[in-house]
């Protein structure tokens, strides 16, 4: 659409200051995440005495060292991607069968089991219930409380039905019916190779779910040796940075807080990055999956 | 729900109950060359398909229902569910007549409707202004920084808060200083800490939250502005009179979601800002019902109180549900 012969001097004051927002948005959005790298870059001092606003000043890799030495941040990690790995393929198994199953029209019953799915988003039993339900299962404290009460999502069941509704020719089903094949053949040769797309949309979606929880972990979680990464990063992050604000201490105790607070001071902006890393790195590759998922949750309907 | 997909679950809302017509119609379209009994049959390996779903919703879901009862009784660990002793609504009076009550409510609705205010409108106009922009380069630019917060974790996300808000250090407290202020401690001023939450949240997931309405302004018929071009429209007007119509039934569905999840109050970023200090502004019924049913294994009580929390939110979805139905034909169902 060519608009510039007919623009007026409104239009273009117009347009100038949606420029101006634009870039105002931009700048508030990236400020906090250029100061954020700058500051795990920095010499600690000067990024609390605010001398450093911008730029790094002092660079050090200091607290990058002591995060690669520190135990907890190692073992957080290492539990973060075990758990990311099991839980997304747990949740791929459920959901993009069950959300096949769902699409196909000759299923009967299957607008009696969405429906009782989509309920859930709804009404729940609460908090209190589903922890006990998760604690009778005996599932506190063990791999399974991070990966099980978490297995599927209905929102993702719906966008991926949406999908093969959408995206897988009928005419591929009707025609490997007529040959014999069995749903599970049929599901495996032919509807699977062509779902590339929604599984990765799906596994994008779970997988960034499980590494940037906490929330389970925190209630189902008590060994600190299971504690995944946001767990450490919350002790880290937010109860030193806290208490270091809001209580005082006295003697010995108060000490033992100071030299944890220094080092926290020193690696909190580096765990900030360490911790985002592997989604930063993936994020601008796999950007429109991300969009296209949501588009497809929006715009199929 | 994995918070990265809670956009819009109920546009899809639309799509399911669109669903039956469609197959209903087929159903009359095609002769009937099956019965149901036989297509039940010859389809039983998508049962399997769908039994771990199935499964879990029932163990993680509907058990869980089953088990709110323990909202009406004296539940105790030992005698089970079931065996626990009926008490009717006991714990329910307990908490209308508490002295927290009303902080409870007034905290959990004043962040929740602060949040709507502020946070409903920005993505409107973000995807409203980046619609205008036809430099790929700089829209991309802008799409890809905005979305970008979206992926923080939000232990990270409160970690930044704390980190920029604290009263010594923080670069937030420098900059008002620099410019001749007293620094402000955000965190433990219960004054502050609405403000906090909600403009955190907005630097956070605005961004995001354009996707939906750019993907309903990419179907508006380039024809239509053609048309208003020639009849001198400006290009304000234009987005008055044409794009804002073209995502008023988007804004409508996510407006309802919002009213209606007014009480589910993402509580995880609120759980991990409060402090004794701010508790005051920042204790919120799902907060609350953390604090009395795990940390003090009150499990009964916790459970009335998150049941009458889960019930107000249903009969305000189905209120706000039927008043967009009512006003403007577009609703959840």
């Amino acid at each position: 659409m060519n608009t510039s012969i007919h623009e007026t001097k409104t239009d273009k004051l117009f347009k100038a200051l949606v420029y101006v927002f634009l870039t105002g948005a931009l700048a508030i959005v990236l400020y906090p995440l250029i100061y954020i790298i700058s500051a795990s870059i920095s010499n600690p001092a000067a990024v609390n005495s605010g001398e450093m606003w911008f730029f790094p000043v002092d660079i050090t890799f200091e607290g990058y060292n002591l995060i690669f030495e520190n135990g907890a941040i190692w073992r957080g990690y290492l539990n973060t991607i075990f758990y990311t790995a099991l839980g997304t393929f747990i949740n791929l198994a459920v959901t993009i069968p069950a959300a096949y199953a769902l699409s196909r029209k000759d299923f009967v019953g299957r607008n009696l089991l969405m429906g009782m799915f989509v309920l859930t988003m709804f009404f729940s039993g609460g908090l209190i219930p589903t922890y006990l339900v998760v604690k009778n299962l005996g599932l506190i404290d063990t791999i399974w409380a991070m990966v099980l009460p978490n297995a599927a999502a209905v929102w993702n069941i719906v966008i991926a039905r949406v999908f093969f509704q959408t995206s897988i020719p009928k005419e591929l089903e009707e025609a490997a019916i007529i040959d014999g094949a069995s749903n599970f053949k049929m599901f495996i040769k032919i509807i699977l190779p062509l779902s590339a797309p929604i599984i990765a949309v799906m596994a994008l979606f779970y997988g960034v779910g499980h590494w940037n929880g906490y929330f389970n972990a925190l209630i189902y979680l008590s060994d600190k040796e299971m504690f995944p990464l946001q767990l450490v990063l919350r002790e880290i992050l937010v109860l030193q940075e806290m208490s270091s604000q809001s209580t005082n201490l006295t003697g010995s105790m108060a000490e033992a807080m100071h030299s944890k607070q220094q080092l926290a001071a020193i690696i909190k902006y580096g765990v900030m990055i360490v911790s985002t890393l592997p989604i930063i790195i993936v994020y601008p590759f796999l950007q429109r999956y991300f969009v296209k998922g949501v588009m497809i949750g929006s715009l199929k309907g | 729900m994995s918070s990265s997909t809670a956009t819009s679950p109920l546009q899809q809302e639309e799509v399911m109950n669109k669903g039956p017509k469609n197959q209903n119609k087929l159903k009359q379209e095609k002769p009937r060359k099956l019965k149901k009994s036989r297509k039940i049959l010859q389809n039983w390996q998508l049962y399997i398909f769908v039994l771990p779903a199935f499964l879990y919703f029932l163990i993680f879901h509907y058990i869980p229902m089953y088990g709110v009862q323990i909202a009406f009784k004296n539940f105790i660990p030992t005698l089970g569910i079931w065996g626990s002793e009926w008490v009717g609504f006991d714990h329910f009076i307990r908490f209308f007549e508490s002295y927290y009550f009303w902080d409870l409510i007034k905290n959990t609705l004043g962040i929740s409707i602060y949040e709507l205010l502020v946070g409903f409108p920005l993505p409107i106009i973000l995807a409203l202004a980046l619609n205008e922009v036809k430099d790929n380069f700089f829209k991309r630019t802008v799409q890809t920084v905005t979305y970008a917060p979206h992926f923080i974790s939000v232990v990270v996300m409160s970690g930044m808060i704390i980190a920029f808000l604290s009263p010594a250090t923080g670069i937030i407290n420098h900059a008002i200083q620099f410019l001749g202020f007293e620094p402000i401690a955000f965190l433990s001023d219960p004054a502050w800490f609405k403000t906090v939450y909600v403009l955190s949240g907005v630097w956070q997931s605005t961004g995001w939250g354009t996707i939906i309405y750019l993907a309903a302004l990419s179907g508006v018929d380039p024809q239509h502005h053609e048309a208003a071009i020639v009849d001198g429209a400006t290009r304000f007007q234009r987005i008055w009179y044409i794009n804002i119509p073209a995502i008023v039934p988007t804004m409508i569905i996510l407006l309802i979601m919002n009213v209606g999840s007014i009480m589910a109050l993402s509580f995880e970023k609120i759980l991990l800002l409060q402090n004794p200090l701010n508790l005051e502004s920042s204790n919120v019924i799902a907060t609350f019902v953390y604090q009395a049913g795990l940390l003090d294994a009150q499990y009964s009580f916790a459970s009335a109180v998150g049941l009458f929390n889960a019930v107000i939110n249903a009969i305000l979805l189905v209120i706000v549900n039927k008043i967009a139905k009512k006003t403007s034909e577009t609703s959840l169902w």
